[in-house]
């Protein structure tokens, strides 16, 4: 089969980062940034070159590594579905990183710079790999190099509570990453493959036998529980608020937007491609994590009302918004998963801008977190403000906005499904939503209020061009989420009966 | 009853042990040492997958191309892969430590906790 040039685009946006992490890893501080942020516009340039094509390319296709066929050559799969998640990450991945670029310079120790870049690139490459990878074992790896990554980008701010936060991180990861390996090896051990498609259809067999029952849903289980603990589902999620709460902003929203979200997309791809939805669906796991995700959408609210620390606050609504796309999951259905890819892009579009903005309106606070020393600020900083206010409606659900839509899909799928599932999740929406409306909301009465400013002289803070840059993208985006979901759920429909 | 897959039940008794140690002890050196014993259970679970008993690892020495007369090599080069993974999550593990002790002069994780909170205060 001969293969067009494009058709390695995915093969490039995996390499790219990996060998520009060493490139970065000799140059100075300022080099290296410009560097980074140079190959993360062409990761976002090539995956969306990559998406159009893929939008009317008949298949998905496998990529053929160093011209050996699957079995030998180590797989990489490329479907729609792939395109326009890979064009999602890297984009949220270029403007959060644009959005705290000015912070390091404060938070990072002077001299190791270029470190953080170098992480940053291997966090890239390790995501890309995920998205595309058709492998298990390789899933793995990348899972593992994401994990050391992410707690290398939790750490990067010298502090002594980054620190522990990290650690917490590392320690809770590293139970995820045994108890997926455990569940990779029995997979393993049962089928006698580690490519996605092969392994899919030895379990197809062994479904219609009914042999090894009982082990396959122990693999299953165990994998997904694993995925589970590393994306901080709700019992999961301690290290979650000191961890966002702590570190760099840019660290910060690429932690909440696509760390997490990287592993519940293998978790998707491994539901839909290795295991089937129905044999999902028949063993009952997908139940308990539907549980699990209901759960999480109350009480990760709840503890967000608690919360005074306005970066504290919105580490707890990433956990209830964890839940939500759980949930989406936890249908079991093709329409869930789509709800739940649907979801995974409107919250990292919105959760990083947060996070960005939230930091922009603490420093025109003279640098406290506090709800009650954040009065005023959004008039202080008006752009960070509406950032702010445009993430926190989208949250909620406003319309033209994209959590609506997610919600909208959320009930559609709870309406497909019937039974108890469409009661407790329509339920549990109805009161998430409520609850967060209550915090957001007197999060934007606090920064729009001139209360208690009198007599307080504020250190004047000017928003750097490539803060501009990033809060204006990210609220582009957000809004175009909003307006254009049509074409978006239909590709993602599309890609994801490609995928399974 | 007969058991003949001692590898793999040794491999599930001390990946419990590396993970509850992982999980609920205080100390973060043997927090590390947890980890590493799961880590390695597990890679002793997937090796004893890969064994058939009697045959030989892959190479040919002796003139012999029959597949049966040896095992698949592919659980050892994935033992292999996972050890240099783990080493490199200790390592990381070990550092965070290292840099933990050197600010708060103590291995304890709930000790640490209490000082952080009040340094915040």
């Amino acid at each position: 089969m001969h293969m067009a040039l494009w058709q390695s685009i995915p093969f490039a946006c995996i390499l790219l980062p990996l060998g520009s992490a060493a490139v970065t890893s000799v140059l100075k501080g300022k080099g290296a940034r410009r560097w980074t942020i140079a190959v993360l516009l062409a990761e976002v340039i090539g995956a969306a070159v990559l998406a159009v094509l893929m939008a009317s390319y008949p298949e998905s296709y496998p990529y053929r590594m160093g011209h050996y066929d699957a079995p030998w050559g180590n797989m990489i799969r490329v479907g729609q579905l792939e395109a326009i998640t890979a064009f999602f990450f890297s984009l949220v991945m270029l403007l959060s990183l644009l959005g705290g670029v000015k912070k390091l310079d404060e938070h990072v120790v002077a001299g190791k710079h270029n470190l953080y870049f170098v992480v940053m690139l291997l966090l890239t490459a390790a995501l890309m790999a995920q998205v595309y990878t058709d492998d298990m074992f390789t899933a793995y790896v990348f899972v593992e190099i994401m994990t050391i990554a992410a707690c290398t980008l939790i750490a990067a701010r010298n502090r002594g509570k980054s620190l522990l936060a990290s650690t917490r991180y590392m320690i809770m990861n590293s139970i995820g990453s045994g108890l997926f390996l455990l569940g990779l090896i029995l997979t393993y051990g049962l089928t006698g493959h580690l490519l996605m498609s092969n392994v899919h259809d030895s379990m197809r067999q062994l479904a219609m036998t009914g042999q090894y029952d009982i082990p396959v849903t122990v693999a299953f289980a165990l994998i997904t529980s694993g995925l589970a603990i590393k994306s901080a589902l709700f019992p999961f999620h301690t290290w979650v608020p000191d961890a966002y709460g702590s570190t760099t902003p840019a660290s910060a929203s690429v932690l909440s937007s696509l760390v997490s979200k990287g592993y519940i997309f293998l978790l998707i791809k491994i539901y839909c491609r290795v295991y089937n939805l129905d044999i999902v669906a028949e063993a009952g796991v997908t139940n308990v994590l539907f549980v699990f995700a209901i759960v999480a959408m109350i009480m990760g609210s709840i503890m967000a009302i608690r919360e005074t620390d306005i970066r504290r606050m919105i580490a707890y609504s990433s956990v209830a918004q964890i839940g939500y796309i759980f949930m989406g999951i936890g249908f079991g259905t093709e329409f869930g998963m789509m709800a739940a890819m649907f979801h995974i892009f409107a919250h990292s579009a919105s959760k990083a801008m947060l996070f960005i903005s939230s930091s922009a309106l603490i420093d025109a606070s003279n640098g406290n977190s506090s709800l009650k020393d954040l009065q005023g600020s959004g008039y202080r900083n008006k752009l960070a403000g509406i950032a702010f206010t445009v993430g926190a409606l989208s949250m909620v659900g406003f319309p033209f906005l994209g959590g609506l839509i997610s919600k909208i899909n959320f009930a559609d799928a709870a309406l497909q499904y019937q039974g108890h599932h469409m009661m407790l999740a329509l339920a549990a929406l109805a009161i998430s939503t409520w609850l967060n409306v209550l915090y957001f909301l007197r999060t934007m009465m606090s920064i729009y209020s001139k209360q208690g400013t009198e007599g307080i002289t504020y250190a004047a803070k000017k928003n750097n061009p490539a803060l501009v840059v990033s809060l204006v993208a990210f609220i582009a985006l957000n809004i175009a989420l909003g307006m254009f979901a049509q074409p978006l759920i239909a590709g993602l429909m599309r890609g994801l009966s490609l995928f399974c | 009853m007969n058991f003949s897959n001692y590898e793999m039940i040794a491999a599930v008794i001390l990946f419990g042990i590396g993970f509850s140690v992982l999980l609920l002890d205080r100390n973060l050196m043997k927090k590390i040492i947890g980890f590493s014993m799961m880590d390695s259970a597990l890679y002793l679970f997937l090796t004893s997958i890969g064994y058939v008993d009697g045959r030989k690892a892959p190479i040919v020495v002796d003139g012999i191309t029959n597949v049966a007369a040896y095992i698949n090599p592919i659980p050892a080069g994935l033992v292999l892969t996972g050890i240099v993974v783990s080493v490199a999550s200790s390592a990381v593990m070990l550092a965070l430590t290292v840099r933990l002790y050197r600010h708060y002069h103590t291995l304890d994780i709930d000790e640490i906790t209490v000082l952080a909170q009040k340094e915040e205060d």
